[in-house]
């Protein structure tokens, strides 16, 4: 179970020398169903990546609340992984032993938990490199291994921060594919960063659209296209205008 | 077997071939020009010297003073320097405190303890190990601190999303190994420091044995070829304890840094 609310967020940022006032955020509202694919998208600098981090636990909410299945989020826990933008191996440690971190922060051994992790290095194609380090990967490799590492704590909820944005396009279409083959694979709720509108509309069942600083919610917009998905069938070209319009409009405001 | 030792010569024959030209015009600017192995021991009489030592053992006593000189000294400032340096890197409260201390302590060149050392140890293995302290416990401090600070914000914060919140396994198992190439950097520095510090306190008289000890000695007694064989078996084991300490922190610890730019 995996059931994402987000009621009335704001958060406000102080700058200590001056005392000067930022609104990032500004009651946001929204619901993630259990299961849901929902990419949260937005111009740059609207919040989105805060609200990402408040709901990972790694920041703080000046008002407002968020709960996982009615519980409220109070710091980081293990039932909600993440994937950041940046590179986030651990350098001093191989693949398989990124993967297996989180089982053995839970108390399991090593052995077992080598065994534990290895049907989600399959999972994400690197049989081959489990045993490099971070340094003898490939950016996209990287990445894999870093969504293999959420996955393994079994999380209710995979919170993903632009995890694509470094990458070249054509490794991009490629694992925007295999996330989607792990999301169906895997009963787990996504909540899903980009700036890249085609991204958004190729891989999720809504879009929650927002508007530029201070963030709110500016439209929810269903992408209500059967999958498997064409990138540029003509349904999918009609959303994506929609959704460009949509943050035209927030850019002509500022 | 000897096909490899030839192998050997043949790749590193420029190294060679230098060093055997140094010790031909050594041997014959003291031999043919100086006349005076007060002034310049020539390398043969350096070789029989040496040989005479190995002959009576005395020198190996003093070797296995000096690295047990040496050995107090690095055992005393890896254990209070590293766990200072990480609490300074980790909790600002107790960087702001110790810090100002540090500052004021580090400045004093570590020979100016040497009175002290005497005074509080008497001339005994613990004063010289002291002095090799005072010496090593800075760069460690330091460099772990300066590993601590750091350490990438996104590696600690993917370690709390996956499980990892109380400060003592955050230290231990990110903290720790993303800092362990300069708290490595830090002791190799502190191992030179160390080792300078060690043959100064030894020939100041914070000892009565040791190699600084003999080679002092034997100044007094102007055997300056004794003294040449001393300051040789110095340079030697100073370079034999950094190679075997980056050998095997090379080889087992900081595998993962290969290919970065260090």
């Amino acid at each position: 179970m995996g059931r994402v609310s987000v009621i009335n967020v704001s958060r406000t940022f102080t700058k200590k020398e001056d005392e000067s006032e930022t609104e990032a955020l500004k009651k946001v509202s929204f619901d993630v169903e259990d299961g849901e694919f929902v990419c949260l998208l937005g111009p740059s600098g609207c919040g989105k990546t805060t609200l990402l981090r408040i709901i990972a636990g790694l920041e703080t909410l000046t008002s407002g609340e968020i709960t996982l299945n009615g519980i409220p989020i109070t710091g980081p826990d293990p039932k909600r992984g993440m994937v950041f933008q940046q590179y986030s191996l651990f350098p001093w440690r191989t693949v398989m032993d990124n993967i297996t971190f989180g089982l053995e922060m839970q108390g399991i051994k090593k052995v077992e938990a080598r065994i534990q992790v290895e049907k989600y290095i399959e999972l994400v194609g690197l049989e081959q490199f489990k045993n490099s380090y971070p340094f003898e990967l490939s950016g996209g490799m990287q990445q894999r291994a870093a969504i293999a590492r959420a996955l393994a704590n079994e999380p209710e909820v995979l919170l993903m921060d632009e995890p694509f944005g470094a990458l070249d396009a054509q490794t991009r279409n490629i694992l925007q594919d295999e996330l989607l083959k792990i999301w169906e694979q895997k009963h787990v709720t996504f909540l899903f960063v980009t700036h890249s509108v085609d991204e958004a509309v190729f891989l999720s069942d809504r879009v929650v659209a927002m508007t530029s600083r201070p963030g709110r919610v500016k439209e929810i917009v269903d992408i209500d296209l059967p999958r498997p998905r064409r990138r540029t069938g003509p349904e999918a070209n009609r959303l994506r205008d929609n959704i460009l319009k949509l943050l035209e409009e927030e850019r002509l405001k500022r | 077997m000897k096909s490899g030792f030839i192998k050997i010569i043949k790749e590193n024959s420029i190294e060679a071939l230098s060093l055997i030209i140094v010790i031909m015009i050594w041997q014959l600017v003291a031999d043919r020009i100086v006349h005076n192995s007060f002034l310049l021991p020539s390398f043969y009489d350096v070789i029989t010297s040496f040989f005479a030592l190995v002959k009576n053992g005395l020198v190996f006593m003093d070797i296995f003073i000096s690295l047990l000189h040496f050995l107090f000294g690095i055992t005393a400032a890896l254990i209070t320097g590293i766990p200072l340096g990480i609490s300074m890197g980790w909790f600002k409260k107790v960087n702001r405190a110790v810090d100002p201390i540090i500052e004021i302590l580090r400045p004093i060149p570590p020979l100016a303890w040497i009175p002290f050392a005497i005074v509080w140890f008497g001339l005994t293995h613990q004063a010289a190990g002291f002095v090799v302290f005072v010496g090593m416990v800075f760069p460690i401090v330091i460099n772990t601190y300066t590993g601590f600070k750091n350490v990438p914000k996104v590696n600690v914060e993917a370690a709390k999303v996956l499980g990892c919140t109380q400060n003592i396994k955050l230290i231990r198992f990110i903290a720790i190994p993303s800092a362990m190439p300069s708290i490595a950097a830090g002791i190799r520095i502190a191992m030179g420091v160390g080792w300078m510090c060690l043959v100064a306190a030894e020939m100041f008289g914070a000892s009565e044995r040791g190699l600084g000890y003999q080679l002092w000695f034997n100044y007094y007694l102007h055997r300056m070829n004794f003294v040449v064989v001393y300051m040789l078996l110095l340079g030697f084991l100073g370079l034999f304890i950094d190679r075997f300490f980056r050998y095997y922190v090379d080889a087992k610890l900081l595998k993962w840094t290969a290919g970065t730019v260090v």
